[in-house]
């Protein structure tokens, strides 16, 4: 793996049926903070998305790569179920088994929000969670 | 230079070509594909072939790791996948099912010619769109509480009729009459229900779709007049969508609770989204009770949207039910996992069939095919994309024998959404078809481009090789003259 530039928050990785994303992070909870960004990159544009409510998220699972998939299909499920489209995250807690997290976003309008691609839910194929200098995860996502 | 493929590859006929279990250390079956030598090429860059050996890991794998001809890379298992295992001692898995558990499509038959139609297009594909809420984020007219939800998993397609929407011959004509015993609503999550509830009668987005075809060709006259289809120019409906958000969460669940269960059965895998468990422990029944609630939502689904569309029909057309003759002809699932008997070397065995991306292809004769369609097969309903054709085919003997009664589920992805985005515009691809005599609505243009046609393989293709390996037979081709994409 090559040198990771922290300026990158994430890249959209093409596969054929589905797509997924690469995200970077100068330290764990950046990635997963990335990550969850790059997520709501694929379902609307996020510079048009303001902070207008938060809500947390708790989660526990068994591993980091567990805990990534959780984390993200958490979100999934606030879009699908509130309509959220959550633009920035601070992660309060993050160990190898336990994730605390506020995501600030708003509602979705079909006004104000173009919406492109809907999301069913992260997978583990082809997941990694790498560190080199940061960190660097890769998710699938089946759309 | 030669194909990388053709050293791992033994070819047993033009369109079958086995992956031996020496390709990779696990496997227990060999792999199985029934493709053209042209096709080969995609599926080894896509590691299409990678998938199809995974899953010839999983325990209690029967015969083969099957793939149909429309074969794409998926995560986990292959789309266009067909395994098998014994229900003995071998194992479930929610990934050889999809995320969209029984995403499926519907066909309906009407006595309307397409001279009738083509005047009145515009607002046939206007009416529908209206009537039946599709994109992303939609929300359906259908207001049931969370005990009607519960009905609903139990229940399939019965509990929307017994509220007016539809006719009981459409119950007859649908796989499983609508509705898979054994499931259990208790095994479904409240996240699930929660995502299930706002969005039971919509269409969704991503590839889903109605259509509003044109026979165009008939392969078998006698076939196609058993199914209603009499003559070419005749109009046709084709519904495709699934289980939505709720089976998506029930995806999601069971991967996590099966991943759990990997560890405590001891299960080697090469690929954790393959999570499973045994088809008999607790994790395998439970997932299949929750499994069969999915099911039979997706099927009140489509029978809600057949609803609407007759309304829309007759609406447009100023017909009565009667005069429209919008008869359903069959209705399949394309991602589900099944209870079936097969002889297995001379003895009879109970196997669960995973089906992600292909449909059940049983013959004439079969007790599980209707009564009305007995003397000819169970019909297949295999949907192209946009611009191209869908065809009915119909189960064989051959499928029962080869591929656990089963065969292709539609074109199969050539492109990846991203590509498919780059190259072309929707408003391009909109033009595109509308010169070809096609109207399109949608709701996102950017989903339009992903499921340009360029980015499928041509389902003609697809169905040819089912038709000339015999997994299948075809019967009619329509071509689409009224596409609403969600």
């Amino acid at each position: 793996m090559g040198s990771v530039t922290m300026t990158k928050e994430f890249e959209i990785l093409d596969h054929t049926a589905d797509v997924g994303i690469i995200a970077y992070g100068a330290d764990l909870e950046q990635a997963f903070a990335n990550a969850a960004r790059g997520l709501f990159s694929l379902i609307t544009s996020l510079s048009d998305v303001d902070e207008a409510l938060h809500r947390d998220i708790e989660l526990t699972a068994t591993d980091r790569e567990s805990l990534l998939v959780d984390w993200l299909n958490e979100l999934v499920y606030y879009f699908d179920t509130e309509g959220i489209l959550f633009k920035r995250f601070d992660i309060i807690e993050l160990n190898n088994s336990h994730l605390k997290a506020r995501g600030y976003g708003e509602k979705a309008d079909s006004a104000k929000h173009e919406l492109k691609t809907g999301v069913k839910g992260a997978t583990y194929h082809m997941l990694k969670i790498e560190k080199n200098k940061g960190y660097r995860v890769q998710v699938l996502f089946d759309i | 230079m030669t194909a990388p493929w053709k050293s791992i590859v033994k070819k047993i006929d033009d369109y079958r070509w086995e992956i031996p279990t020496s390709y990779k250390e696990g496997m227990s079956v060999p792999g199985r594909i029934f493709a053209s030598e042209s096709m080969l090429d995609h599926i080894w860059e896509e590691h299409a072939f990678e998938q199809v050996a995974n899953v010839a890991f999983l325990p209690g794998i029967v015969r083969y790791s099957l793939a149909m001809p429309d074969i794409h890379w998926g995560y986990g298992f292959p789309i266009g996948g067909v395994a098998a295992t014994r229900v003995r001692d071998g194992v479930i898995s929610p990934g050889g099912v999809g995320f969209d558990i029984n995403c499926g499509v519907r066909l309906v038959r009407t006595s309307l010619t397409e001279e009738e139609v083509r005047p009145k297009i515009e607002p046939l594909v206007d009416a529908l769109f209206h009537n039946i809420p599709s994109g992303l984020g939609s929300e359906g007219k259908i207001k049931a509480s969370r005990k009607e939800l519960d009905e609903v998993m139990e229940q399939g397609s019965r509990w929307a009729l017994e509220r007016g929407y539809g006719l009981p011959e459409d119950i007859v004509a649908t796989e499983e009459s609508g509705c898979i015993k054994g499931a259990r609503a208790d095994k479904v999550s409240d996240k699930a229900k929660k995502r299930g509830l706002p969005q039971l009668g919509t269409l969704g987005s991503g590839n889903h779709f109605l259509e509003v075809a044109v026979v165009d060709e008939l392969y078998d006259r006698d076939a196609a007049k058993v199914m209603g289809i009499e003559e070419l120019g005749q109009i046709m409906l084709l519904i495709h969508t699934g289980s939505r958000g709720f089976g998506h969460q029930i995806c999601s669940d069971y991967v996590n609770i099966l991943g759990q269960a990997v560890k405590k059965y001891g299960i080697n895998l090469p690929d954790r989204q393959l999570a499973c468990a045994p088809v008999d422990s607790p994790e395998g029944k439970d997932y299949l009770a929750a499994m069969a609630g999915a099911a039979n939502y997706a099927w009140t689904n489509r029978q809600f949207i057949l609803h609407w569309a007759r309304e829309s029909f007759a609406k447009v057309f100023d017909k009565s039910q009667a005069e429209l003759g919008m008869r359903q002809i069959y209705d399949v699932c394309h991602n589900i996992a099944k209870l079936e008997n097969y002889d297995i070397n001379g003895k009879p065995e109970k196997l669960c069939v995973h089906r992600k991306g292909a449909t059940r292809a049983f013959p004439a004769g079969h007790p599980d095919v209707p009564d009305a369609y007995r003397a000819i097969g169970q019909p297949v309903l295999i949907p192209g994309d946009m611009g191209r054709s869908s065809y009915v085919a119909l189960g064989t003997d051959v499928a029962m024998a080869e591929t656990f009664g089963s065969t292709c589920h539609g074109a199969g992805r050539l492109k990846s959404r991203g590509a498919a985005k780059r190259m072309l515009k929707g408003a391009d691809v909109a033009r595109s078809l509308a010169a070809q005599g096609i109207t399109v609505k949608t709701g996102s243009m950017a989903s339009l481009a992903e499921e340009a046609p360029q980015a499928y393989k041509d389902v003609s293709e697809v169905v040819e090789i089912t038709h000339q390996a015999g997994i299948s037979r075809k019967v009619v081709k329509t071509k689409p003259i009224g596409v609403i994409k969600g």
